[in-house]
């Protein structure tokens, strides 16, 4: 294909492109304003979260409670992907395993500067906290299992970035990370057979909904959002792990 | 509170423009980086604070945070194979 041809099919493409584009953006509601059907289901949304299930954050509402079984299989597709990567990465009966690199004599890896390693490390604590804190308050303001779970995945993160390698290890060993993990994928799907043994419809919530605005309300959907957390904390660190283990302590 | 989110829908067009013309894949996961933020308080002016908690956690942290590692990885490699190349080299000028 000469390259007079790409122009011209690029051109008449991105002409019809931007003509649909136009017209869909033409139909579109303003922003803020939502008429039709979807804006019978924001009420419904609306109109249940806060009186029936004592959810602040519709949105969480919506994910854990209104379509938990879905957000189920989302978080088995995260626990997946990380066993495949794992897989993937697992050492191979040929090669050696030594020290991390950036330890071993003759090593290429600068150590991180003075002023860096005071941030990272002053920083450790407050992500931490404010991790948990995303996990915790998922079902009263923005946030949840899945934010705060990169967040406090991202603790440890600043503990590689600030010493070494074998820091990161003691923090987090490896087989304390998978134990985590397994127990926040698990967790999810156990609190939904628990809904099963007492009667009533998979991960229907069977606890007390509790006082609105309280840490302890929502339901089931508080533990959900803990056990998710650990999931995906757990997930990003394994991921973490593996790829560093990888690129630092192998030897082919 | 219009101006604004016109401002950063400019800045979310001028970033992904950046993210695209970077061409070192070290350099673009910085930039992709930065656009990931730029979304997410993208999201957060369009009245969608969880979008935009999401969008920060994984477009600002994990998505480069992989791209660095994946990048660690491939490195790593192209030293042990330029290695290897290197040897039978210097064996070569011996005899």
């Amino acid at each position: 294909m000469s390259a007079g041809t790409r122009i011209a099919m690029f051109v008449l493409s991105c002409a019809a492109f931007t003509a649909l584009y136009i017209a869909a953006l033409c139909g579109l509601s303003p922003i803020g304003q939502v008429h039709g059907w979807a804006a019978q289901y924001g009420d419904a949304i609306n109109r249940m979260s806060v009186p029936a299930l004592h959810i602040t954050d519709a949105v969480t509402a919506v994910n854990f409670e209104f379509r938990g079984f879905d957000t189920l299989g989302e978080e088995f597709i995260m626990a997946v992907s990380v066993l495949g990567a794992a897989l993937l990465l697992r050492k191979h009966p040929d090669q050696g395993s030594g020290p991390p690199q950036d330890k071993a004599a003759g090593r290429k890896i600068s150590r991180p500067g003075d002023a860096v390693r005071v941030l990272t490390v002053g920083l450790v604590g407050p992500v931490t906290l404010f991790g948990i804190y995303i996990v915790v308050h998922g079902q009263l303001t923005p946030g949840g299992g899945f934010q705060g779970g990169v967040i406090l995945a991202s603790a440890p993160l600043l503990i590689y970035l600030a010493g070494e390698f074998g820091s990161l290890q003691q923090v987090a060993p490896r087989w304390l990370v998978e134990v985590g993990e397994a127990v926040g994928a698990g967790g999810y799907a156990v609190i939904g057979a628990v809904s099963l043994a007492v009667g009533l419809p998979f991960l229907a919530n069977y606890l007390p909904p509790g006082r609105v605005g309280d840490l302890f309300s929502g339901g089931i959907v508080a533990l959900i959002d803990v056990t998710v957390g650990l999931e995906v904390a757990g997930g990003l660190l394994l991921l973490l792990l593996v790829f560093l283990e990888e690129a630092l302590t192998r030897r082919p | 509170m219009m101006w604004l989110q016109a401002l950063i829908l400019l800045m979310v067009a001028a970033g992904g423009l950046g993210v695209v013309v970077t061409r070192d894949p070290l350099n673009q996961a910085v930039a992709a980086s930065f656009y990931g933020i730029l979304l997410g308080l993208m999201f957060f002016l369009f009245h969608a604070p969880d979008v935009a908690l999401s969008q920060i956690t994984v477009g600002a942290l994990a998505l480069p945070l992989m791209i660095l590692l994946a990048l660690a990885k491939i490195r790593k490699r192209e030293q042990e194979t330029q290695e290897e190349n290197r040897k039978p080299e210097a064996d070569g000028q011996r005899e």
